[in-house]
């Protein structure tokens, strides 16, 4: 993975110390609250509910144990023991003080880390595909361009003081799991049909929040060379004309919206032709600098199927089933990319203690070459493992209470934190998805039913991608009482789909029912093999809709 | 009102005239939507500027900018970003007068200003009060090197030192 240069170093050096010049200024009363409070932002200092939340950037997920165990000594020291993982793959901490900020920094910056543009009207951390150098779809790892992207947004002197906030991600590979769809940018790694050569598929206006949109393709293939000038074309088209006189019209993707995609890219074109590119971009061996901190590292020559792995499934079938819902394959044979799970039964989804963060760095450190990744679907992937390791593995997590078998199915629960820690939240996210996951919590039924993303969010602004959720969940709050709006047929992959609303919202204590009765609309309506989204694909809204009036009568 | 250049507090050679009528003024900004008709009026020793709102689009202004001898881009308040735009796309233009950033910003963003072209802040009288000089200065220091090139004076983006480094040590990049 990168590893800093004298530069980059101090880099976040400077920037520690400006923060911590920052809020001495704030103290002796040189800036007002209002001229602080984006500089805190920028920092990722958030005023939350009880107290000030520090999320602090992971860039596209990647981290080592080094990193890890120090975030892990920042929750105990500073915090209560654990942390929060985000579906930007951040991480974020719900109680430190304001004046240990400085010194958090200062611990981040030792291991390479900051919380550089973690919020704010600026871009945003990048993100990129979890599973980037491993996966076997790829056509090409996508972390050099996110690690370009970073450096070349970071307190950027035209870019800081967007309308609103810009989030980018990346992926290199065919199947998206970096929902680039639903980004400002989406950047797609592909291979042009003539030339062969690797270029980007540029899609802009994508975002959740109150006016969901998917983004429109404006470039079918940049060449690779041109990236950062056609970014900056980007941005400066919408840094001067995106809409300043409402924050909730504010997104790239109204001004995509308003203007139309065509003119949109018309007006970017024409600044990216008056751009000299060889003086914006990136040149050569630059770019290869940094690709090379990514190339594979030392895999061992292994068979394609692990003797030892099948032999432990067999005798073991809580291990085998573990094996089979956890890992993907592996570009390598005898490899596999293994998720450690976040989503236990009853917990928050995305929290890790302490504890729990050192026995994975450990992990990573003795069985994935010192790697692991940080997934918007917020759990933790061990990227390069050998299948013959996996036992050792799961009874490792087992003893940290790491071992749930449930990535993509129905408990496996993108949440945000909602009105028990978000000054914004409207209503409760995370026990709506503690009782789901009660309801649920059965192994066998979750993998009869199959994969099935339910998405949380406990407000409008969509931090837990509920228009993306095959089962959508959005928190509201009507009359003083929280509400619960459901929505179906959400998609976060390359099919990218906008949920529809169901019904009228529900009473929390009714939303397990409501799920329940979709689901069971779904085993009684499929074909062999067929998914819950290929489902409600194929036999559409109604049945389902039928199906969710009932909950709402029962109720009333 | 306050002015400050890189280098800290700046004597302002210019008067602001409220309309079209510009007398004898030496060096006189005028509002944008008198521009046209200031021109018109100008002595032949006389120079004029423009206070230049950021809704104004570049293509607007360009055809005046040969006559401009300064360009002052209104800042309404320091969150909003157009005005470095702007600056870019003058500078781009080839423009070689002053150009000013013009209302409440911080010292936050002294450098970022600088590096998009503005030579000098023109602050309102609170905004100067609260953030004496040395602040401005220290904060346009903070950085030694940023990552984007083309903005600052040459050599000081990160990239370009890279470069530099790997030509100067060519068996070290290895």
């Amino acid at each position: 993975m990168y590893r800093y240069d004298e530069f980059d170093e101090r880099f976040v050096r400077e920037r520690v110390a400006q923060f911590t010049d920052q809020v001495a200024r704030r103290l002796d009363g040189s800036l007002t609250e209002d001229e602080f409070k984006p500089l805190r932002l920028k920092n990722g200092v958030y005023l939350q509910l009880h107290a000030y939340m520090l999320r602090i950037a992971v860039p596209y997920g990647t981290l080592n144990s080094r990193q890890l165990r120090q975030l892990a000594l920042i929750g105990e020291k500073y915090d209560r023991g654990y942390g929060h993982f985000t579906t930007r793959q951040n991480l974020q901490f719900n109680w430190p003080k304001l004046r240990d900020v400085p010194e958090i920094l200062g611990l981040l910056a030792d291991v390479e880390m900051h919380c550089i543009q973690t919020s704010g009207n600026c871009i945003r951390n990048v993100t990129a595909d979890h599973f980037a150098g491993v996966a076997q779809d790829e056509i090409e790892d996508p972390r050099p361009t996110a690690e370009l992207i970073r450096q070349w947004s970071s307190a950027h002197p035209e870019f800081s003081y967007l309308p609103r906030k810009f989030k980018i991600a990346v992926t290199g590979a065919e199947a998206d799991r970096a929902v680039i769809k639903a980004h400002d940018i989406g950047l797609r790694l592909r291979r042009h049909p003539d030339t062969h050569e690797t270029c980007y598929e540029i899609s802009v206006g994508g975002g959740l929040g109150r006016t969901p949109m998917i983004g429109k393709v404006v470039r079918d293939y940049l060449p690779k060379k041109d990236l950062l000038a056609y970014l900056e074309a980007i941005m400066r088209v919408y840094n001067l004309e995106g809409r300043r006189d409402n924050k909730y019209k504010a997104r790239v993707k109204i001004l995509v919206h308003e203007i139309g995609a065509e003119e949109f890219t018309r007006r970017v074109e024409a600044e990216f032709a008056q751009l000299d590119g060889p003086s914006i971009n990136a040149d050569p061996e630059e770019v290869a600098r940094i690709a090379a901190y990514f190339a594979p590292p030392r895999y061992e020559a292994l068979p394609a199927v692990s003797n030892t792995l099948e032999a432990a499934k067999a005798s073991n079938p809580a291990f085998a089933r573990w094996v089979e819902v956890n890992t993907v394959p592996h570009k390598v044979p005898g490899y596999t990319a293994l998720t450690i799970s976040l989503k236990p039964i009853g917990q928050a989804p995305g929290d890790a203690t302490s504890e729990q963060m050192r026995r994975v760095a450990d992990l990573a450190e003795r069985y994935s070459f010192d790697e692991l990744r940080v997934t918007h679907a917020q759990n933790l992937v061990l990227p390069h493992v050998r299948q013959r390791d996996l036992f050792a593995i799961w009874q490792q997590l087992g003893e940290a209470g790491l071992a749930s078998a449930n990535i993509g199915l129905v408990t496996d629960i993108i949440s945000c934190p909602g009105l028990d820690y978000c000054a914004l939240a409207t209503a409760r996210s995370i026990p709506i998805a503690q009782a789901i996951q009660s309801r649920f919590a059965d192994e066998a039924r979750q993998r009869e039913i199959g994969p099935l993303g339910i998405k949380i969010s406990g407000c409008i602004n969509a931090c837990g991608h509920h228009h993306v959720g095959h089962i959508g969940i959005l928190g509201l709050e009507k009359r003083g009482i929280e509400s619960y709006q459901i929505t179906l047929g959400g998609d976060a992959t390359e099919n990218a789909a906008i949920g529809e609303i169901l019904g009228p919202g529900l009473a929390a204590e009714e939303v397990p029912d409501a799920i329940e009765r979709i689901v069971s609309v779904y085993l009684a309506a499929r074909s062999e093999g067929e998914s819950f989204i290929d489902n409600v694909r194929r036999i559409g809204l109604s049945p389902f809709k039928a199906a969710f009036q009932e909950t709402t009568r029962a109720a009333a | 009102m306050p002015l400050l250049d890189r280098n800290g507090s700046a004597e302002d050679r210019w008067t602001r005239s409220e309309g079209a009528a510009i007398g004898n003024i030496p060096a006189a900004i005028v509002p944008w939507e008198v521009l046209a008709a200031a021109l018109d009026a100008q002595e032949p020793e006389q120079v004029i500027g423009v206070i230049l709102p950021n809704s104004v689009p570049f293509s607007a202004l360009e055809p005046f900018l040969p006559r401009l001898a300064l360009v002052a881009i209104a800042f309404p308040a320091y969150s909003d970003g157009r005005g470095f735009s702007l600056a870019r796309q003058i500078r781009r233009a080839g423009f070689a007068g002053e150009i000013r950033a013009s209302g409440p910003l911080i010292a936050d963003q002294f450098a970022y200003a600088l590096s998009c072209g503005f030579d000098t802040i023109e602050l309102p009288e609170a905004s100067a009060a609260r953030q004496p000089v040395p602040q401005w200065l220290r904060a346009r220091d903070t950085f030694s090197a940023t990552y984007q090139r083309g903005y600052s004076e040459s050599g000081r983006n990160v990239l370009d030192q890279r470069r530099a480094a790997r030509a100067a040590a060519p068996i070290a990049a290895e």
